[in-house]
């Protein structure tokens, strides 16, 4: 039995270029993204830089507005709620960026910094709240007297517990982790890809999990999404988007990765895509990928393929896979 | 929660004074008892001294330091030095105080509305700022202080309004920094209001670097006021600041130097003074220096 | 301690037993703490470990390029007979660039906004080679062109902002290889780059090794790059090699617990939510204020009271194998 969660309808956002006068180009960071989330799932989000995974997770977590498209947070709309039903609504989606220490506030307290929230959304006293951050900093693998420390007296590794324990202290559904843990060393990183892992067990918390890192993406996600130039070209369950890619774009990034099994994978196996990715500035026609594609068709440098339903769970933006009823419509 | 049990937790310490940092700062230790003393002694000065500042002897000119019963001597009117430097603090430290704390508020405020808000009224206020910035600070003053009557509240005046444009620039460029940093996107994803983190997260991080500017402005405006004074345009006689102790005292410099050289010493010890202080306070405001 | 004999290749470089302190003899901090190398021609060594395990700055003390109050306080770096740590300044810069070559991680920082890309490699060029200017910058251009810039002559007249950063690091190379050293150390040179445009560039520096037959030293955290392009491998921690092995017995029979370990941590994409993650618990040691013994022991699973009673030292166990483990040549149990 799943529950949606979270539903993601038609996000597009623009945003000016820099420099001055008046044929500035407006930048396409985001176009025309959908997805939903289900309780309890981990959906991963991978996509190189500039790919505009970045700008989603403000998207969805409504820290900058859409220029189209809506959030709905379990059933409720997220995007252009009044300003107290969003503030409510923010309870249930909260995020865990890249670079902790400059996450949190240098002039509060570990302590502080953790309840805030609480504080922010008006919920509990003094006391609660300090309970409540005690509470977690223990479950995040600190300990009490931490609290009383300020962020900067603390690791990356330690300084992401803290971002993670501020993050669930409103007891949210949801959970975006930004480029999470592509800062931090191998083995720190294993030990918060495993709290991220075990909290979601403990509290039955759904994730989005974005990261360049496909490996980390695979090894924490239900599902997964790939993007390329502000759209998802392919999203599938983790195991058969791996195994076997249907975008060439996605393919081409799965080829490329280096394996840790120097029997299984040397330098010369890696895969080389095609140029480089295309600038988002000045997107190619068509499907932005095309360029770089070894096996486009004629209707690939024309038109922009629409997200074609491919097998169950499983779809993607791309003309290879495109039922013969779906590429009419996209021609016309 | 075994800790929590031995030890209740104490509330939630924002330990935004840490005087154990500051304490480690000796210049600035020091720094700040000269300044307690120098402004102790001006607001004391009433009830402090033997002497009127304004009495002239014409029998005691020029007595030299150390003379009996003057112990910095008099000067070309045979009035008491101490006497006079301790009511001159009165007004050069008003003067480098006062206008000072006064723009330190409005710039931080203009700067921080202009950096959080962005847009139309960053650029108005922006624009207002940069027309006063145009000015030469000594011109803009000397502009201000002739339109209106000269005196100490003019003075305060016009050096508040040459002030505010450098809080206000600092205060902007600290803002734009504070508003891009990730915690400001946490507490805005935590359904903070504009108004909460404008007060919890801009205000106190972009607080600091200003206190620590106003500091040292503070030296810096003595001088300025002296400068005001020594042009005719601050304090009218025979009421004298540093400054125009200094100017009285040049014409007989070769006479008697100490004249010109006590208050000139005094303008140099504060305005140095203020500078260790600003350095000892950035240390003691920033929780990311002094322990570790 | 001898290094482990490799078949295969003559030495290009032998580094015994370097040390480089930062800060005051007593307070300091090692940060390389006895590591040894050799280099051989033809071959690709990795450095591989995690922030703070003195792999840099093993690259940097061979070079020569630690800057007071860092200081290398011990060891021999021998390049053809000659130890690199008697040469003058002006001896080492006449090595650097034509007898190594350095890539660094960040192409953008290390290169000249100012000047055109064609002319930063003509200036490698002329550095150290008496020829004209046309005629090293004309080989600049064929070195963009072997580097695999497209339109090469017309992208020499460019600078550096108006390149990706791939292109920034091909750049690099080919000044790097400009003179065509017998040694290339690369410092982490695509940790700043997208996966697609890493695999380019691997390939690049592993084609150009070939060809030149030069030896390559590739610094990196990513075990996956390792596996990749490494012929051998060393694992530092703490400033100290734990382990030394060519890459297969490496990835397939690592002798150190911490090795183990981190190839317990790496997310591969073939693993999937059910395999458990084996974090390495703890955190890496305060090289101020370093464990007495193993530096691993704080956190190992398998560590001893011997293990903090001393040093374990660097011992071959098999051809071309080292470990430093009083434990190595037992059978420790995946725990």
């Amino acid at each position: 039995m799943t529950e949606t969660l979270l539903t993601v309808a038609g996000l597009s956002k623009s945003f000016r270029a820099r420099g001055t006068g008046l044929f500035r180009r407006p930048v396409r960071a985001v176009s025309d993204v959908s997805f939903t989330l289900q309780r309890g799932e981990t959906l991963g989000l991978v996509g190189e830089s500039g790919c505009g995974k970045s700008t989603l997770a403000r998207l969805v977590l409504n820290l900058i507005p859409p220029d189209s498209g809506h959030v709905t947070i379990g059933g409720d709309a997220f995007t252009r709620a009044g300003r107290e039903a969003q503030r409510r609504l923010r309870r249930r989606m909260q995020i865990v960026f890249q670079d902790a220490l400059s996450s949190l506030n240098p002039r509060m307290t570990v302590g502080v910094n953790i309840a805030e929230p609480l504080r922010l959304q008006g919920i509990g006293n003094a006391a609660e709240r300090r309970e409540a951050a005690h509470g977690l900093l223990e479950r995040v693998g600190l300990r009490v007297q931490d609290a009383e420390r300020y962020p900067h007296e603390f690791s990356g590794g330690q300084c992401q517990r803290i971002a993670i324990a501020r993050a669930l202290i409103l007891k949210p559904d949801i959970v975006v982790f930004d480029e999470a843990v592509s800062a931090l060393d191998v083995s720190i990183r294993a030990q918060i890809l495993r709290l991220v892992l075990d909290l979601q067990q403990q509290l039955g918390l759904s994730y989005i999990f974005i990261s360049h890192d496909l490996g980390v993406v695979k090894r924490v996600s239900d599902r997964i999404a790939v993007m390329y130039l502000g759209r998802i070209v392919e999203i599938g369950p983790a195991d058969e988007l791996v195994r076997g890619p249907l975008h060439p774009y996605a393919e081409a990034l799965l080829r490329a990765i280096p394996i840790a099994d120097p029997r299984r994978m040397r330098v010369r196996d890696l895969g080389l895509a095609e140029g480089e990715a295309a600038s988002p500035m000045n997107p190619p026609d068509g499907c932005a990928f095309h360029q770089r594609c070894t096996r486009q068709l004629a209707i690939c440098a024309s038109d922009i393929p629409a997200v074609h339903h491919v097998s169950p769970g499983r779809s993607t933006a791309c003309f290879l896979h495109a039922s013969p009823a779906a590429s009419r419509q996209a021609a016309d | 929660m075994s800790a929590a049990q031995i030890a209740p937790p104490r509330p939630f310490r924002q330990r935004h004074w840490r005087l154990a940092a500051f304490g480690r700062d000796w210049a600035a230790v020091a720094a700040a008892l000269l300044l307690l003393t120098i402004g102790g002694m001006a607001v004391l000065a009433p009830l402090i001294g033997a002497y009127d500042p304004y009495e002239a002897n014409n029998l005691l000119r020029f007595a030299p330091p150390g003379a009996p019963g003057h112990s910095l001597g008099t000067d070309q009117q045979g009035r008491d030095m101490l006497a006079r430097l301790v009511w001159g603090g009165r007004v050069s430290l008003l003067v480098g105080v006062v206008p000072t704390v006064l723009a330190s508020i409005i710039g931080l405020g203009l700067g921080i509305l202009a950096g959080y808000a962005r847009g139309i009224v960053d650029q108005i206020i922006m624009r207002v700022l940069d027309v006063l910035f145009a000015f030469p600070m000594v011109l803009l003053a000397i502009a201000v202080a002739g339109v209106l009557t000269p005196g100490v509240g003019t003075e305060i005046v016009s050096i508040t309004i040459v002030l505010i444009p450098y809080v206000g620039r600092l205060a902007r460029t600290a803002t734009l920094s504070v508003v891009t940093m990730p915690y400001i996107e946490a507490a805005r994803a935590a359904g903070g209001s504009p108004l909460a983190i404008l007060l919890r997260y801009v205000l106190p991080n972009v607080l600091s670097p200003i206190v620590v500017y106003a500091t040292t402005l503070m030296g810096l405006m003595i001088v300025v006021g002296s400068g005001l004074s020594f042009l005719g345009l601050g304090v009218q006689p025979p009421v004298a600041d540093w400054g125009a102790m200094v100017a009285d005292g040049r014409v007989v410099l070769r006479r008697a130097p100490h004249v010109t050289v006590l208050p000139g010493v005094v303008i140099l010890a504060v305005s140095l003074a203020f500078n260790f202080l600003g350095d000892g306070l950035r240390d003691a405001l920033d929780p990311r220096t002094g322990r570790r | 301690m001898t290094g482990p004999s490799m078949s295969g290749g003559d030495i290009a470089l032998d580094v015994r037993n370097l040390r480089t302190r930062f800060g005051p003899q007593h307070g300091g901090v090692i940060a390389v703490d006895g590591v040894s190398l050799t280099l051989r021609r033809g071959r690709t060594t990795a450095l591989v470990g995690e922030s703070g395990s003195g792999k840099s700055v093993t690259a940097l003390s061979i070079m020569g390029l630690i800057e007071p109050p860092g200081r290398v306080i011990d060891g021999t770096v021998l390049l053809d007979g000659r130890d690199l740590r008697t040469a003058s300044d002006r001896e080492m810069e006449a090595i650097r660039g034509a007898r190594i070559g350095m890539v660094f991680q960040d192409p953008l920082t290390s290169l000249n906004p100012a000047l055109t890309i064609g002319s930063q490699i003509a200036e490698t060029i002329l550095a150290h080679e008496p020829v004209s200017a046309a005629a090293a910058h004309a080989r600049a251009v064929t070195l963009l062109e072997h580097v695999g810039v497209a339109d090469a002559a017309a992208r020499a007249q460019d600078y550096p902002h108006h390149f990706s950063g791939g292109m920034r690091q091909r750049v690099l190379i080919a000044a790097a290889i400009a003179c065509r050293p017998g040694i290339i150390i690369a410092d982490e040179p695509t940790t700043a780059l997208d996966v697609t445009v890493q695999a380019k560039i691997l390939r690049l520096l592993h084609d150009l090794q070939q060809e030149m037959h030069a030896s390559l030293l590739l610094i990196t955290h990513d075990l996956g790059v390792v596996a990749s392009m490494a012929d051998d491998v060393l694992v530092m921690y703490a400033g100290r090699v734990l382990e030394h092995a060519d890459v297969d017995t490496l990835f397939h029979a690592p002798k150190h617990p911490y090795t183990r370990a981190l190839l317990g941590c790496i997310a591969g994409i073939e693993d999937d939510r059910t395999a458990p993650l084996q974090p390495i618990e703890g955190l890496p040691p305060d090289l101020r204020n370093p464990p007495p013994g193993c530096r691993f022991a704080p956190r190992c699973v398998h560590a001893v009271a011997a293990c903090t009673a001393a040093v374990p030292a660097l011992q071959t166990i098999a051809d071309g194998h080292s470990v430093a483990c009083f434990r190595a040549m037992e059978a420790l149990g995946d725990d």
